[in-house]
């Protein structure tokens, strides 16, 4: 058998690039943290308004005794519920995404918010809004017809002005 | 030897897959337009849906499984110098992959199955989808076991001797095949056709999602196979010159079919029924199936090198001017590896566990395949078919400078085509939308000049598109006859004293089971160990 020392030495390098980016991938994921949204938690989605926690009063932005904040959103054919929310900049957020008919996907654009949402699962997905504004939180995974039309709006606004909102009631404009 | 059946037997396959070809082209023309939303009267989202779902299916499923079956079959005959193993056999699988295709393409154009190519349970399309889709894959099987005979018969007729690298590699995609294509089966026969029928009520559809995982990578290698077996085995012949190794090719044919297959979660990352340590498992699974691309464009730009080089090319980058650029087949090498630059690179970033959660799902994504699959991969087909359709119908080529002409035009559309389809992603387009409607007015209004370039670069590729099919026609109903045959490269260094785990696939199929049984054992066995909840079947 023949190989040629050229090869054999572009296949080290070729072997170093792959094993730098799994590297960097691990480092990022063991030691900072950053992981895709992957909680393996089951829901029965035919009885969302049945349950403890995805009922429709439930929905929106809840504030935790340590600061941080849990939002829970329904998706279904062609919305997310809560329509509006507004939420803030700089704080540890949980989002809880639960579908009530098909597959669904979100994302915030410019963000590193996006799951997707499977019916018969609880999507969660730990971020921090870093820039306040309007955004869009768009579905991006094909649901019928009016998929086009499946979107809200998400207002990020500073930390004290949220918890000034948050006390009136203001926050979740379900 | 007579190899008019074989020939025959090739054309046909190509016929489907190339009217498969065209009737997709002109429908994602229409798609391109009707989305910018700048030509109202053409807006509906019923037939966009119903085209987007067929188009998916004609270029995903149908060009690529009828071209990869007419070129293993020519491949097989003529680089092992045997006849088409039972013939019979072979046609069967031939009616039973294109009754499969009709039947699918009724309720598809009728837009009573738009749930698009990968099916996306718990929604549910006509059942003739799904049964038209199982026969398909079916006739697949026909082609995959008359490869594996033929090597087989060659083997034993030619003990200890390498198999020629074509056919190994048309073997190694056979035998991937046959592995992939479990995955999809498994959610077809017990998930979707019972559920489309009424059998069950409710289906798990995060099961669907794992078990289409298990296809949903490999199928990618499985068309991407036949271009990397013309850049090996084909195009150095066409430049002038030899291959640089042949051992390190059947290594990275191995490496492509026992690592694509473990790693299909690179898929799921943002699923939220999968857990970390099985997504960061199969993104390290995903950086190793990178390295036989990486030993792929090494030893392909030096085998040009070498024609270039013999052609008289001198200096540093003087051989690339020498390569006959005005050869269809080497013109495509060349612009497929340059798609192949850019679309790895894309592909890097949606493999990248943590960064893939900025591009996915968005417009970036049909970007990147559209470069990848219907780039590199699909013009290496059109390589391929000017060079076989003359040896196959026995007329020369109509025009071989339309044939360059309509290389070019492709490279320059596609380019023009996804590269702001990237950049829409990036800018947080959503894929698959069939019309814009967010009031976000800053946001949307950055779309739009992306969208309107997309159109040229739509409009470019349906004109290749066109040149491409009135070319193989004229060759077809031409009245000159040419006489010749598919001529493969030679290596430049003999292969002697191959070992056996190069030349032999017993290993790498107990590897593969042991590798599969890790990467989806518990994952699939999570589904019926945790309590889950059924979806009832949606309309769309």
């Amino acid at each position: 058998m023949h190989i040629d020392q050229l090869e054999r030495k572009w296949a080290g390098i070729s072997l170093g690039i792959a094993g730098l980016f799994v590297v960097l991938i691990l480092i990022s994921a063991l030691f900072h943290g950053i992981n895709a949204p992957s909680h393996v938690e089951t829901i029965d989605s035919a009885r969302l308004h049945l349950s403890e926690e995805f009922a429709e009063d439930k929905l929106g932005p809840e504030l935790n005794p340590d600061g941080s904040l849990t939002v829970r959103v329904v998706a279904g054919r062609y919305g997310f519920y809560p329509k509006t929310m507004t939420l803030p900049a700089e704080t540890n957020i949980t989002f809880r995404w639960v579908s009530l008919d098909v597959l669904h996907g979100v994302h915030i654009p410019m963000t590193n918010m996006s799951t997707m949402i499977v019916p018969g699962y609880v999507a969660e997905v730990n971020t921090v809004l870093h820039h306040t504004g309007d955004y869009p939180l768009l579905c991006n995974e094909y649901c019928g017809m009016g998929h086009a039309h499946m979107w809200a709006n998400i207002k990020v606004v500073s930390k004290d002005q949220w918890l000034e909102m948050y006390n009136k009631g203001e926050a979740n404009h379900g | 030897m007579d190899n008019a059946v074989e020939k025959k037997l090739a054309l046909s396959h190509f016929w489907v897959a190339f009217g498969a070809f065209a009737l997709a082209a002109v429908m994602g023309l229409y798609q391109v337009i009707e989305r910018s939303g700048f030509f109202g009267f053409l807006e509906s989202r019923e037939v966009y849906y119903a085209s987007v779902s067929t188009h998916g299916v004609l270029m995903g499923f149908v060009l690529t499984t009828f071209f990869i079956m007419g070129f293993g079959y020519y491949v097989a005959t003529s680089s092992l110098k045997l006849p088409v193993w039972n013939k019979t056999f072979a046609w069967t699988g031939f009616a039973v992959a294109l009754l499969g295709v009709v039947l699918a393409a009724l309720p598809l154009l009728g837009g009573a199955a738009s749930v698009l190519y990968t099916f996306y349970p718990p929604m549910q399309g006509h059942p003739l989808l799904y049964i038209g889709a199982t026969l398909l894959v079916v006739g697949s099987w026909f082609w995959c076991v008359s490869m594996i005979v033929m090597y087989m018969q060659w083997k034993k007729a030619n003990p200890d001797q390498p198999v020629p690298l074509a056919m190994f590699a048309t073997t190694a995609n056979a035998i991937l095949w046959l592995w992939t294509s479990a995955g999809v089966a498994i959610e077809v026969l017990f998930q979707l056709i019972p559920l489309a029928l009424g059998w069950i009520d409710t289906i798990d559809p995060g099961l669907s999602r794992t078990l289409f995982a298990w296809t949903l990578h490999p199928i990618v290698y499985f068309w991407l196979i036949p271009t990397y077996t013309a850049f090996y085995c084909l195009v150095p012949k066409q430049a002038g010159g030899f291959l640089f190794s042949d051992e390190m090719a059947r290594a990275a044919f191995i490496i492509l079919v026992v690592f694509s297959l473990p790693i299909g979660f690179h898929h799921l990352y943002m699923d939220p029924g999968i857990s970390h340590g099985w997504k960061i498992l199969h993104a390290i699974g995903t950086f190793v199936v990178t390295l036989p691309t990486f030993i792929t464009g090494f030893t392909v730009i030096a085998s040009l090198e070498i024609a270039g080089r013999l052609n008289g090319g001198k200096g540093l980058f003087g051989w690339i001017a020498s390569l006959p650029w005005s050869n269809p087949m080497v013109l495509a090498i060349i612009l497929a590896l340059l798609m192949l630059i850019f679309g790895g690179f894309g592909g890097l970033v949606n493999a990248s566990y943590a960064m893939n959660a900025m591009v996915h799902n968005t417009a970036w994504v049909p970007g990147h395949f559209h470069l990848i699959f219907g780039g590199t991969t699909v013009i290496m087909y059109f390589g391929i078919a000017y060079y076989f359709w003359p040896v196959l119908s026995g007329k020369p080529l109509f025009s071989n400078a339309m044939a360059i002409k309509q290389l070019w035009t492709w490279f320059i559309g596609m380019s023009i085509m996804t590269t702001p389809w990237h950049i829409l992603g990036l800018l947080g387009q959503p894929r698959r939308i069939d019309s814009v409607n967010y009031n976000n007015n800053l946001l949307t209004l950055s779309w739009e000049p992306y969208e309107a370039v997309m159109i040229f670069g739509g409009a470019i590729l349906t004109y290749s598109a066109g040149l491409l099919i009135y070319n193989l026609y004229k060759t077809q109903i031409s009245n000159e006859s040419y006489q010749g045959e598919i001529e493969y490269a030679e290596p430049i260094h003999a292969v002697n004293d191959l070992p056996n785990y190069l030349n032999s696939f017993k290993i790498w199929n107990i590897v593969i089971a042991v590798f599969m049984l890790i990467a989806f054992g518990y994952p699939i066995l999570q589904h019926f160990l945790m309590e889950t909840f059924g979806s009832s079947r949606w309309g769309v």
